[in-house]
């Protein structure tokens, strides 16, 4: 009777100490997992803006994904909607559209046609305006904006300025 | 310790060491086979076989293959396809196989619901086949990426975004699957060593469990006959060969399982030889480039139907009825209320149900391959409705139906 009683303690405290070891190496695995530091540090880009021109639609690199950079014709401006206009990002008096350029469906690259000035993404059928706003289902939301910081008229991929902070607050992009 | 004697033969020394010849009995000599199933039973053997096949070949491609972005397209494409004697064999009776495999599942799949082999004793069959299913599925997508061409490279961004669970934005958990931001080095290595190692070891022990669960229940027959497997394998044993119901499963019933698995294999490597190229796809024959999206981006054809179920809805409708796609068959013990474990086609509306999902399941294939304009769009969507009004009425209509 002692005897067992004995067991069962033995049997509990190895329990709980193998479960304090499971949890400590799950907690390893899950960390181990998790992006390099490396890639975390390359995760920073820094834009020229003195090179673009309007209308054109020009795909930088940041993160590995896509970054469209739109100049916006003083048309464009003119004539946008509030919803439009609250994406702008403004850098030496000029208006772009800076955007993740992956779908907010499922991630694919939606095309841009200077033409009729919008994008189209042909996995299914997602449309947005030049501003980035969406037009056509079923991407849920407009393309996301990259956090930016603007430094002159140089901007800064990855990492957050006010305007970029004022946008997240407001919901305009995630 | 056991009693040892001086051993007369090889045999003798490994049974007395071993128990081979229990082994042997319990395995093949007096595991029992009902004798009235058809052909459509075979391809349990059938898929053994092409699993031995994937893993062969696997293993030679193992050998050249490089699991670096900036290598593993020119470790493909080049060295095993131009370098390595024979190494396009390997390459085509691993993409062949990983393609067919799945075709041989859904006919396993389909023969099982068609007869009923799913019900009443035969649950955990049925459950952990649809498991090795769903590992299987893993395995075929882990083993897409490898290659890193635009296609795996495409699949992988927009598959791995299925986690970000729609408006719930776990972005943190769609970089966390990666190890990056986008699919990259770090994504590659893990999705090597899931495709190479983990999920086969998940895959050969689920193969094991699934064939544990056919030893007490038995295997099902063509008419749905409860068989007393102990009462005729008695028969037999006495001698009485043709009025047992039953037979061997070594060797009388393997005779039978070869000979169908001789053809699959003419018909196997007539597509390995003659038609491999259905297996690979052409987009992927350009290296991945994160910066360029292919036209169309599809999975291969084993996974349009659910595919084709993810796309007509907006995102969050469209991720749940994705989730109750994959993980709907698993129900299919529970959801059918009828006892009667027949064939469907002695069995009341469950008939037209068995006959409606095949044909629903196909059409949803088609359209998944289709670009999603106009009228395939619609079809698309109505068909991903009639699939999930189907589920919703099988507990129904099997709940009146007769029983026999
Ligand atoms: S990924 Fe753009 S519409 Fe689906």
């Amino acid at each position: 009777m002692k005897d067992s009683s004995r067991r069962g303690f033995m049997g509990k405290a190895f329990g709980g100490f193998a479960a304090v070891g499971a949890v400590a190496s799950l907690y390893a695995m899950k960390k181990s997992w998790d992006p390099l530091p490396s890639v975390k540090a390359a995760g920073f880009t820094t834009l020229d803006m003195s090179a673009y021109k309007e209308n054109e639609l020009v795909v930088e690199k940041w993160r590995g994904k896509p970054i469209f950079v739109l100049k916006k014709t003083a048309k464009m401006v003119s004539s946008q909607t509030p919803v439009q206009a609250e994406r702008d990002v403004m850098i030496d008096g000029s208006h772009y559209m800076i955007a993740i350029g992956l779908c907010t469906h499922l991630g694919c690259i939606p095309a841009y046609k200077p033409s009729t000035e919008d994008f189209l993404c042909a996995c299914h059928g997602g449309q947005f305006d030049f501003s980035g706003a969406v037009t056509k289902v079923p991407p849920p939301r407009g393309l996301d904006i990259p956090p930016f910081k603007i430094d002159g008229n140089k901007l800064v991929l990855g990492e957050v300025g006010p305007e970029y902070q004022a946008m997240k607050d407001t919901g305009i992009t995630l | 310790m056991a009693n040892f004697t001086k051993a007369t033969s090889i045999k003798d020394w490994l049974n007395q060491r071993l128990a081979i010849e229990k082994v042997e009995k319990v395995m093949m000599s007096e595991y029992w086979i009902p004798k009235n199933i058809n052909f459509l039973w075979a391809m349990g053997m059938v898929l053994v076989m092409t699993f031995v096949l994937l893993l062969v070949s696997g293993i030679f491609l193992l050998m050249y293959y490089q699991p670096n972005v900036a290598t593993a397209f020119d470790s493909v494409n080049y060295t095993i396809m131009r370098e390595v004697d024979f190494g396009w064999l390997w390459r085509h009776v691993h993409g062949v196989a990983a393609s067919v495999v799945f075709l041989i599942i859904y006919i396993h799949m389909f023969t099982g619901i068609y007869y009923g082999s799913y019900k009443k004793g035969r649950e955990m069959i049925w459950i952990s086949g649809m498991l090795l299913f769903v590992t299987f599925s893993a395995e075929a997508f882990s083993g897409y990426m490898l290659p890193w061409g635009q296609m795996s490279y495409w699949a992988g961004m927009v598959i791995t975004n299925l986690f970000s669970g729609g408006s719930l934005h776990a972005d943190f958990l769609v970089e966390w699957i990666r190890g990056d931001y986008v699919p990259a080095q770090a994504f590659l290595t893990r999705f090597f060593m899931l495709h190479v190692l983990l999920l086969p070891l998940a895959i050969m022990g689920l193969i094991g469990l699934h064939f544990a669960a056919l030893r007490i229940p038995h295997v099902n027959n063509q008419d749905g006959d409860e068989i007393d497997f102990d009462v005729e394998s008695k028969k037999y044993l006495a001698g009485d060969k043709a009025g047992s119901k039953v037979i061997r499963f070594a060797n009388d019933f393997m005779s039978k399982d070869m000979m169908v698995v001789g053809v699959y294999l003419v018909f196997f490597f007539y597509l390995v030889f003659y038609n491999y190229g259905f297996a690979m796809d052409p987009v992927n024959f350009d290296p991945a480039d994160g910066l360029k999206t292919p036209a169309h981006i599809y999975p291969e054809w084993y996974f349009l139907w659910s595919y084709e179920i993810l796309r007509p809805f907006s995102v969050d409708v469209g991720l749940i009825a994705f989730g109750f796609a994959q993980v709907i068959f698993i129900g299919l013990p529970f959801l059918d209320r009828s006892p009667n474990t027949v064939p469907a086609s002695r069995r009341g509306l469950f008939k037209y149900w068995f006959w409606a999902m095949l044909v629903d399941m196909i059409v949803l294939t088609a359209m998944g391959k289709l670009p999603p304009e106009g009228i395939f769009s619609t079809i698309g969507f109505v068909a991903a409705i009639a699939f999930i009004l189907l589920w919703i009425a099988l507990p129904i209509i099997t709940k009146f139906e007769k029983k026999i």
